[in-house]
């Protein structure tokens, strides 16, 4: 029988972090740009693209993220393919973080004044050249504190892809416990390690946000 | 060679479809009548004299909120009995979710009755209010007018998360897709219900909790 010394646990889990961080990255970069796509969706005013994005955000925010998980795990196998528990994740998170960008975006870009948009048409600039030069710099001044908030989400969703045997930190963490049957300290070091990844970004957001709030 | 659907293998098992949804029912229903009792004391004792308690809340809502929910409940399943602490999946998964959910709703709780301006405080107790009265109508309800539709979104997110509750083998509506899945290998038509199974509760419990609201802040009944 091997033992493990604390060191060898804590040198693991924080092997292990590396996937979560990859994961987290991939989601966040992924679900970015389709949060994007489906903000500007949304405020088109072509009412049929604005009403697809909504059901979507719709499905994604009114469904648990374990189903969906499931679901891009088992609905890729469908096809024939042989699904790696790295891209059923990475799929899975970035579904549910598009969607949750897409709703806190659409209330930033909302929250520009009406004046701004009539201004900008009264320019002749077309809705693409209205959002990239006028709408969207401006919002993005107002989503960053929420955007980095969000953030922690995606971090603690990845915690999910264990359940789907993807060899994240809480796999890691499982897998460890049933060797060394100290399960008391193996998930308090994974707490304490998830902690150590999202506390930084809890706690820029919120200084984010208060200086936002200060300059008005 | 396609694959084709069969959602009729489902259909068979869905008396222990139902018993899932009622599990999660339960779960959560208690663990927001518990969470929003945590919720209130801890979003008190941030506002309290009292330094440690203080420093208490804010340590539990900062660590609870920047953990795995997953993780939270694999600590308290697995981990606590090695202080003796020995729980079945249902107490700990209703511990998980209440410990949870505590720590969401102190921070939601204390946002609004920070918002509460000082002066209306003073002007209720320069009317010969009682100190619990303003607590109660001046304090709390105002305060819990205005975030209600946070916490209401999050009690909503509260429900979907506890599908996770199914890793340690709590019964719920995740643990009975499991169960059928593992019978019938019709993972993804399984799924798919219950997903659905899911939506229709969130909604469901969305529109009672709007309800509620109207019922409980009468005065903006138009």
């Amino acid at each position: 029988m091997i033992e493990f010394s604390f060191w060898d646990i804590l040198r693991n889990l924080l092997l292990a972090t590396r996937w979560t961080v990859v994961l987290s990255l991939l989601a966040f970069a992924a679900g970015g740009t389709l949060g994007l796509g489906l903000t500007l969706m949304r405020v088109s005013g072509v009412p049929a693209l604005a009403w697809a994005a909504r059901l979507f955000i719709e499905l994604m925010q009114g469904t648990p993220l374990l189903m969906q998980l499931f679901l891009c795990f088992f609905g890729i196998a469908l096809l024939g393919i042989e699904v790696p528990p790295l891209a059923a994740a990475g799929a899975a998170l970035t579904l549910f973080t598009s969607a949750f960008l897409a709703d806190i975006w659409r209330g930033c870009v909302e929250a520009i004044p009406r004046g701004q948009w009539e201004a900008s048409t009264a320019q002749g600039l077309a809705f693409l050249a209205q959002m990239r030069y006028v709408i969207l710099p401006q919002a993005l001044r107002i989503a960053i504190p929420p955007t980095v908030g969000f953030s922690v989400q995606v971090i603690k969703g990845t915690a999910l892809a264990s359940i789907i045997g993807f060899v994240e930190l809480t796999k890691a963490a499982t897998m460890i416990t049933n060797a060394t049957f100290q399960p008391f300290l193996v998930y308090g070091l994974v707490a304490v390690i998830y902690f150590g990844l999202c506390y930084p970004l809890s706690w820029q957001a919120s200084r984010l946000e208060r200086r936002l709030a200060e300059k008005g | 060679m396609g694959y084709r659907l069969n959602f009729g293998d489902v259909i068979g098992y869905s008396s222990l479809l139902a018993w899932g949804a009622w599990y999660t029912i339960q779960l959560t229903a208690l663990s927001t009548v518990l969470g929003l009792l945590v919720g209130t004391l801890g979003a008190l004792a941030r506002n309290s004299r009292h330094r440690p308690l203080r420093l208490f809340s804010a340590s539990y809502v900062e660590f609870i909120r920047n953990t795995p929910f997953l993780i939270q409940l694999f600590f308290i399943f697995f981990g606590l009995p090695s202080l003796g602490l020995r729980l079945t999946a249902g107490e700990a998964a209703l511990l998980t979710m209440v410990v949870n959910l505590g720590a969401y709703a102190t921070e939601i709780i204390r946002a609004g009755i920070e918002a509460i301006h000082r002066g209306q405080v003073e002007a209720g107790l320069s009317l010969g209010m009682t100190r619990w009265q303003v607590f109660r109508h001046i304090i709390f309800l105002p305060a819990l007018e205005k975030i209600y539709p946070a916490l209401a979104s999050q009690l909503v997110f509260s429900m979907l998360g506890s599908s996770i509750v199914s890793q340690i083998s709590a019964e719920d509506l995740t643990f009975a897709a499991n169960f059928i899945q593992s019978r019938n290998f019709r993972s993804f038509e399984t799924y798919f219900i219950i997903t659905a199974v899911y939506l229709a509760m969130a909604v469901g419990f969305r529109n009672l909790l709007d309800r509620i609201g109207a019922r409980v802040f009468v005065w903006r009944r138009p």
